[in-house]
């Protein structure tokens, strides 16, 4: 090996540099692999460079080979049937020329040399025509290829040449040429510090423009990562976690309590999930809420003229998986009941909606709520703290509409300006709970509070450029995508 | 939320401007209704150019035409909110006994010399149309029948008859047919046919009859063809039948308040006696007179951070279609007028509501509430959750995020459990056989993530730390959740002895150091035992995770760990072996 490397660069050094090694006549006889990995090791040590030359050369085959000493079959052919001054039987081709009387007869007569009359063959031509099929032959095996390309494509199919690639090299010098190889060094190993042999050593160039090895490592999932994000703000603002882990709830806490009237929409089988075991829930604690509960919607109390319908207390004790994380809000404002003060909540946690699977709705998905009580509290509260809240994740361009909740009054859509989009996109629901549910509870009648939700999934999305829900929530997640994920960061503005 | 198709044209002409699709779209967005759409580019020669309007679920007087030019109109200050009066009542309906069983309240009214054109007599059927489906819950709780009073003759009479009783040819036929072959007609009825297992099994069917005991309808399914409404219809009668009384009444309120208004003498309504047979009271129907409802001035001010007058309210209410002043008896009061159009005020603070809609949300004052000293906190839960997720991350596991609803099969067959029904919560109407049961372990999630990632690089390591639902019949929800930690190693072979330093790392970090002799060192630690009747796992290879949390403490089993079963990795299609291990991490706590 590194025999032929020297030679390589005396030959090199010999002409100056090598246009072609298929040219050159030292190196031409060399295949073209050990060739490459020659060059290669030279080039690495940065004493040449060298391009890659392909070039396409027509090869006879053994056919064509045998054409060139024993002439075409067709001529074969016809020699034999000149020399049978009475024409040749064509029972008599077989013995006399084997299998090239057959392969020559077609040829003969596409040409016009020979005729059929009765069972033998005879010639058309007096004295025997040049062989031109070798002729041809003879121009490829020299020069490679044929100016007739009607010819070549003839040749082609008769499988008398094949086309073959065939590689050289053109070989330069570097600045740093010499015939004298220096073998490096690749890495820096202990041993060179210990023996300080280190300074004696030429070490290869690193080719920087690569990207290493990657660490073996695990990962935290995308949206437990703006999860976090959003924890992060919420505890920054004083919020206190509310004890969401409870998916199964009564409609009781889920509906009623909220105000929400038990023909509504929401309580549809269409749009929530009921469950067959354990069928119904057990009756809240507090009956006297329970019965204010009924009033409020059956006949109305606390200045409200209710929904007057027959409220049932089957309907209130089906279970359910909740819809919304605010049926923890409920049970977390009735406790507030019994020692009412100013309190934030807050919580992250899976809903659940009986909704056809798409690309945007997934039958659970984390609802992210605040809960905000105090006394007086007003709706401009409620506005001036959307702003920090959301600025604190970046979004500084508000603005909110009426928008209807059958359990906050006033109600309001928080909508952003999407600088990307150019439009405003609905970004939270916000309002604050309406006095029928607050005062069932027994909460003091100037102790408000506002209350805001949004979806965890939606700005991950958008965060992520995830289009498709599935993509970021459940087993279809790419784990891959889970690896190579970027740290969350929510007040980082992504382009 | 309903959304409401109008005419652009016949809309801008109505507000008396022409409006650019941004301009109308901020009209909207101030009112607190949203354009979803302007057709105008889609439309082909000929067609009329509608806007989309989505509006609240709770405005039922929005849900046509009429109802949004009208409130828009007041919103912007061109036209005052109509006051609506009644004429003379002409004719009577008797609601008899009969229909208590089926659909015991009824309604009636009469709209006197109205003119239709085709886009009006349009609006009026959709109107019916939006108001079934949406109030009315499909029909379920009321139903509408209009009639050319022309073709039939008061008194009327509401009653229910048996079905083979009931005779008449339905809307558009010609045939003559009775309760039970009206049944079977619109059974295959693509429109209809939701509509009948209402009363279909009731043994009396509910109609409508006049004074010659023609059947005008049979609510909630049909109307008579003999009554038949039309564009050229003069005088019509309208019944609202419903199980629901309060919205038996806001039906027909609704459906007087939008069309009277294209009547001869607007917004006047001709009422109907009705007189209910059970308790021989009668009643005009309907009522048109505006409910009294006061608003505190102070409690107005005091949610809106404003300081506005009694009067200055008012105006800001009158842009809402509310009429209001300052009580002459306490001047802290608004008596504010709800028309019968605004069904969806029920306490003051809708009023409180409309105010801050009539002022403007985006110019209401915006301030900072009152922070007093709130310390924040974590939920305990949670954090032990966060020590292990970040120490399964730091050990090289991905964390996965699975559904907590998954299939019976997933729970239980799958993992070569059977369902003792004690445990897992079942759902009673899933779309999908998906999402039959809440998970019980959280094998299954973390299994159909390696199955849809089995082309990732071996081996696959996943964890999930999430929450389980188990039934538990002494509390009130009948179930709780409890918070899981479980990881699994697959690949080529099964990695048991990962897994099994998985949960010495996870243990380390949770301060729980593993015991080799536990009945000598009786200190906080943990350790495993063999499971022979764990049937997730290979037969010899599963095994019980015990913690002890202290000297005093009793051991617990937490969770359980082993080699998964070659079954439960061909149940789940993974061409692997694996090893998985779950504990219940509120023993931590």
């Amino acid at each position: 090996m590194a025999d032929l490397q020297l030679n390589i660069l005396k030959v090199v050094d010999k002409y100056g540099s090598v246009e072609n090694t298929l040219e050159c006549p030292e190196l031409k006889s060399l295949d073209a692999s050990t060739l490459h990995s020659n060059l290669t090791s030279l080039w690495s040590k940065e004493l040449i460079n060298f391009s890659k030359i392909e070039i396409e050369q027509w090869d006879l085959t053994k056919e064509a080979q045998d054409f060139l000493v024993n002439g075409s079959h067709e001529i074969r052919l016809l020699e034999e049937v000149i020399k049978s001054v009475d024409g040749l039987k064509i029972s008599d081709v077989n013995s006399k020329l084997g299998a090239v009387g057959k392969l020559g007869q077609g040829k003969a007569f596409k040409n016009g040399w020979i005729a059929k009359d009765s069972d033998k063959l005879v010639s058309k031509v007096s004295s025997l025509p040049e062989d031109s099929v070798v002729q041809n032959l003879q121009i490829i095996k020299k020069s490679g290829t044929l100016e007739d390309k009607k010819e070549l494509t003839e040749l082609k199919k008769r499988k008398l040449i094949t086309l073959n690639k065939i590689v050289g090299y053109k070989i330069t010098k570097t600045d740093k040429f010499s015939v004298e190889i220096v073998s490096l060094e690749t890495d820096i190993t202990s041993e060179m510090i210990t023996n300080n042999t280190w300074a004696d050593k030429k070490f290869k160039p690193y080719n920087f423009n690569s990207e290493g090895v990657y660490p073996q490592s695990g990962a935290l999932h995308p949206l437990n990562k703006v999860r976090e994000e959003f924890r992060q703000i919420f505890f920054s603002m004083g919020f206190i976690e509310m004890p969401s882990n409870q998916y199964v709830d009564t409609g009781f806490w889920n509906f009623d309590t909220l105000f929400v009237p038990q023909q509504h929409p929401a309580r549809d089988l269409q749009d929530t999930f009921y469950l067959k075991d354990p069928k119904v829930g057990g009756l809240p604690q507090d009956k006297e809420y329970l019965e204010n509960v009924k009033q409020v919607h059956q006949e109305g109390k606390y200045g409200s003229i209710g929904y007057r319908y027959p409220w049932k207390l089957e309907e209130s004790l089906r279970m359910v998986l909740r819809t919304h994380t605010t049926s923890i809000s409920s049970h977390m404002l009735k406790e507030l009941a019994k020692n009412p003060r100013p309190v934030r909540y807050f919580s992250i946690d899976r809903v659940f909606r009986n909704e056809a699977v798409d690309a945007t709705h997934l039958a659970e998905f984390h609802q992210v709520e605040g809960v905000m009580a105090g006394y007086d509290i007003t709706l401009g509260d409620l506005i001036g703290f959307m702003e920090d809240f959301f600025g604190k994740m970046g979004v500084t361009d508000l603005r909110f509409k009426a928008a209807y909740n059958p359990y906050t009054e006033p109600s309001m859509e928080i909508f952003a300006y999407h600088k990307i989009l150019k439009k405003w996109v609905e970004i939270g629901n916000s309002g604050m709970f309406r006095p029928e549910m607050l005062e069932a509870m027994g909460l003091p009648k100037n102790l408000r509070v506002l209350g805001w939700g949004l979806s965890l999934e939606r700005p991950t999305m958008i965060k992520y450029n995830v289009s498709n829900i599935r993509e970021l929530l459940g087993h279809k997640v790419s784990l891959d995508f889970i690896e190579t994920n970027p740290a969350a960061r929510l007040d980082e503005l992504l382009v | 939320m309903p959304t409401i198709s109008v005419d652009k044209q016949d809309l801008y002409e109505y507000l008396g401007r022409s409006y650019t699709t941004q301009e109308f779209d901020e009209l909207c967005f101030d009112f607190g209704i949203e354009l979803d759409e302007d057709t105008t580019e889609d439309c082909t020669a000929g067609e009329r150019p509608q806007l989309k309007i989505e509006v609240p679920a709770n405005r039922y007087d929005m849900l046509c035409f009429e109802g949004i030019a009208q409130a828009l109109n007041v919103f912007l200050g061109r036209q005052l909110p109509p006051t609506y009066k009644l004429s003379k009542p002409t004719t009577k309906l008797t609601i008899h006994k009969s229909v208590e069983e089926v659909r015991p309240y009824a309604a009636a009214a009469i709209l006197r010399n109205i003119k239709f054109d085709q886009r009006t007599y349009d609006s009026f059927i959709a109107l019916q149309d939006k108001l079934h489906t949406n109030l009315c819950r499909n029909r379920t709780l009321v139903a509408i029948g209009t009639h050319d009073l022309d073709t039939i003759q008061g008194p009327f009479t509401y009653e229910a008859l048996k079905p083979q009783d009931v005779k008449f040819a339905p809307l558009n036929q010609t045939q003559v047919m009775d309760g039970p072959g009206l049944m079977e007609f619109y059974e295959k009825d693509k429109h209809l046919s939701k509509y009948l297992h209402i009363i279909r099994e009731s043994p009396v069917y509910p109609v409508v009859l006049d004074s010659n005991r023609t059947v005008c309808s049979m609510p909630p399914i049909i109307n008579s063809n003999h009554s038949k409404i039309t564009k050229d219809t003069t005088n019509v009668f309208i019944d609202v039948t419903g199980t629901d009384r309060t919205k038996t009444e806001i039906v027909v309120q609704i459906m007087v308040a939008m069309f009277s208004a294209h009547c001869a003498e607007k917004f006047e309504i001709e009422p109907v006696e009705i007189i209910s047979e059970h308790n021989g009271q009668s009643r005009l129907c309907p009522s048109v007179t505006p409910r009294k409802a006061h608003a505190e001035i102070s409690y107005i001010n005091s949610c809106l951070a404003l300081d506005l007058s009694g009067a200055d309210i008012a105006k800001l209410l009158k842009k809402m279609e509310l009429e209001a002043e300052v009580s002459t008896s306490d001047s802290k009061l608004l008596e504010v007028s709800i028309p019968i159009t605004r069904s969806d005020i029920l306490h003051q603070c809708d009023i409180m509501e409309d105010a801050a809609i009539g002022f403007g949300f985006n110019n209401i004052k915006k301030t900072k509430p009152k922070s007093e000293s709130l310390v924040a906190s974590a939920l305990p839960v949670n954090k032990i959750a966060d020590i292990c997720r970040v120490a399964s991350a730091q050990a090289g596991y991905s964390e996965i995020m699975a559904l907590t609803l998954c299939s019976h099969d997933e729970n239980f067959k799958f993992l070569r459990v059977k369902d003792d029904e004690t445990k897992a919560v079942k759902l009673e109407n899933p779309k999908t056989f998906e999402y039959q049961v809440v998970r019980t372990t959280l094998l299954p999630g973390l299994l159909k993530t390696i199955k849809e990632n089995r082309k990732h690089s071996l081996p696959i390591k996943v964890f999930e730390c999430g929450d389980i639902v188990l039934k538990n019949d002494a509390t009130e929800r009948r179930a709780i959740n409890q918070r899981n930690w479980a990881a699994i190693i697959a690949g080529k072979t099964s990695g048991f002895e990962y897994v099994q330093g998985l949960l010495g790392k996870l243990m380390q970090t949770l301060r729980a150091n593993w015991i080799e002799f536990p009945k000598e060192n009786t200190g906080r630690g943990y350790w495993i035992e063999e499971d022979s009747e764990n049937p997730t796992f290979f037969p010899g290879r599963g095994a019980k995770i015990y913690f002890r949390a202290g000297p005093d403490a009793k051991e617990q089993v937490i969770g359980s760990l082993g080699v998964l079963h070659p079954e439960v990795m061909k149940s789940f299609e993974i061409p692997y072996a694996a090893s998985s291990v779950e504990i219940n991490v509120e023993a931590f706590l």
